[in-house]
């Protein structure tokens, strides 16, 4: 029996992996390390609920502390590993302590993309991925308050209607010519821009931001038109990367993340990983992806905690996402490279519509905007391979599985 | 605070006080009740809070929204009692309120 698990990265998917292990009978020693100071945490209401203040900072743990002492859970929390030695099966954290391990677990996450430009290293410049950037960035949040944003994404997005419902002036700079252009069609982007533009939100495609001046702190920013944005705040999000140099530091094989098999294993046996940082094989898709997602993290955490548990069980799902933005909520539901064919189902007007992305008849990934019946019956076709029959797809009035 | 009566997947039954303003989600969670998962933290966006509502307590709670009555179409043997726990804000008159949770999450 393993005796030592050790996890590094306390996040959606450390926290999914304690909850296995535990769960499936684990009783070895478990030591949970995360460079944050809180209890893990949810990171999706940081854009949304939270930023308004509706969600208050007690409720974003997943558990009580008394979980975690309860399960026989040594956190450490506010600590950062420094190094791995693969060789000696020891993690070695800032400080000096080390720890042995018999099996790690890493779960390092992703990290936000740090904008190039002059006038970066101006204060006033916020990106949004833990608790701490939400406190620093609601201490420039008051009614008024000239806010831009740099990236029209989901972090972007969320972002400008979550300032906008708190009454400030908001400015989203999108350097492509449409919102959301690596995730969504184009359809479903020009809902969500007019959505933004009926609450107030100036939101410009095509911007390419070329700088930022102020003095001492971001005042404006410059894009390549000549255009400038006068701001109060300042706030990032231009994509995330994967965290991994703790990995390829040690020597563990990387390439737009960790590499891991489809049972989560890195290139070193006794090392698995999860979540954001990894990029692993999807057996549906037939291709290595690397997803940023709650559910992947949450999924891929628990295959990991298996696997660790011997128990020789592949990662194969397909995976989802979801956005709120004002009203709106966002489903997406598999992965559209490769698909031959895009089918829009209801009309956008009607502001509850999806669009089916297909090959050869094969559902790949469907887009729902307030259409949750959809999205449920879409995971059900997506994961059972259903050809569909494009015609009726179109037809919204008959429900997807049986548009076959 | 009111109690609210959890019935696990096995029938084990556990009495928990609630925190006013909470979701029924929220408190299923922090006590560790089986089987229910709420992978979106109370989005409604995953139908993985599935539970079933005790006779006398359903008319105590506001009706199901079009999202989440979508969301339960394809949920784990979905019946007229069935709700997404994250959708229900716990309130003093749910004192005593009985909710089972299912064998299984949604499929797949």
């Amino acid at each position: 029996m393993t005796s030592t698990i050790v996890i590094v990265g306390a996040g959606q998917a450390g926290a999914q992996a304690v909850d296995t292990l535990r769960r499936e009978g684990y009783a070895g020693r478990l030591v949970l390390i995360g460079d944050e100071p809180e209890l893990p945490y949810q990171r999706p209401p940081l854009s949304k609920k939270y930023l308004a203040g509706e969600l208050t900072a007690d409720r974003l743990p997943f558990r009580h502390r008394s979980f975690y002492d309860e399960h026989r859970v040594e956190l450490k929390l506010g600590v950062r590993a420094q190094r791995l030695d693969p060789g000696t099966r020891r993690v070695v954290l800032v400080g000096g302590e080390e720890l042995a391990y018999d099996r790690l677990l890493l779960c390092l996450g992703a990290e936000s993309r740090q904008l190039a430009c002059p006038g970066v290293e101006l204060a006033g410049l916020h990106y949004l991925r833990g608790i701490a950037d939400v406190t620093a960035i609601q201490a420039g949040i008051k009614p008024g308050a000239r806010v831009v944003i740099i990236g029209g994404g989901y972090i972007g997005l969320e972002t400008a209607a979550t300032c906008r419902k708190l009454g400030c002036q908001v400015t989203v700079l999108e350097m492509a010519d449409r919102v959301m252009n690596r995730v969504v069609a184009p359809v479903v982007s020009q809902f969500f821009s007019q959505e933004h533009r009926a609450h107030g939100v100036n939101l410009i495609c095509d911007a390419r931001v070329v700088g930022l001046e102020g003095r001492g702190r971001v005042e404006r920013v410059l894009c390549a038109d000549g255009t400038h944005h006068e701001a109060d705040l300042l706030i990032v999000g231009v994509g995330c990367v994967a965290t991994t140099r703790l990995a390829s530091d040690a020597g563990l094989a990387c390439d737009n993340g960790i590499l891991v098999d489809e049972y989560c294993r890195t290139s070193d046996a006794a090392v698995y990983a999860a979540g954001d940082c990894t990029n692993h094989p999807s057996p549906h898709f037939g291709r290595r992806i690397r997803l940023e997602s709650v559910d992947n993290a949450f999924e891929q955490a628990k295959s990991a905690a298996l696997n660790m548990l011997d128990r020789n069980i592949a990662h194969d799902r397909v995976p989802w996402f979801w956005s709120d933005q004002f009203e709106n909520k966002l489903l997406i539901i598999g992965l559209s490279q490769g698909h031959d064919r895009t089918v829009v189902r209801g009309d956008p007007a009607t502001r509850s519509f999806s669009v089916c992305y297909l090959k050869d008849g094969e559902l790949l990934a469907l887009e729902a905007v307030n259409h949750s019946k959809d999205y449920m019956a879409a995971r059900k076709v997506i994961s059972e391979r259903v050809r569909l029959d494009p015609g009726k797809v179109s037809d919204p009035s008959i429900a997807l599985k049986d548009a076959v | 605070m009111p109690r609210i009566v959890f019935i696990e997947p096995d029938g084990n039954r556990r009495e928990i006080e609630a925190p006013l303003g909470v979701t029924l989600m929220e408190v299923a969670r922090q006590n560790n009740v089986r089987g229910v998962v709420a992978q979106c933290g109370g989005a409604c966006a995953c139908a993985t809070c599935h539970v079933y509502i005790g006779a006398s307590g359903l008319a105590k709670l506001e009706p199901r929204e079009d999202m989440e009555e979508g969301m339960l179409e394809l949920a784990w043997e979905p019946r007229d009692n069935s709700r997404l726990s994250c959708q229900i804000h716990i309130t003093a008159n749910l004192d005593g309120l009985e909710v089972t949770v299912p064998a299984r999450q949604r499929v797949p």
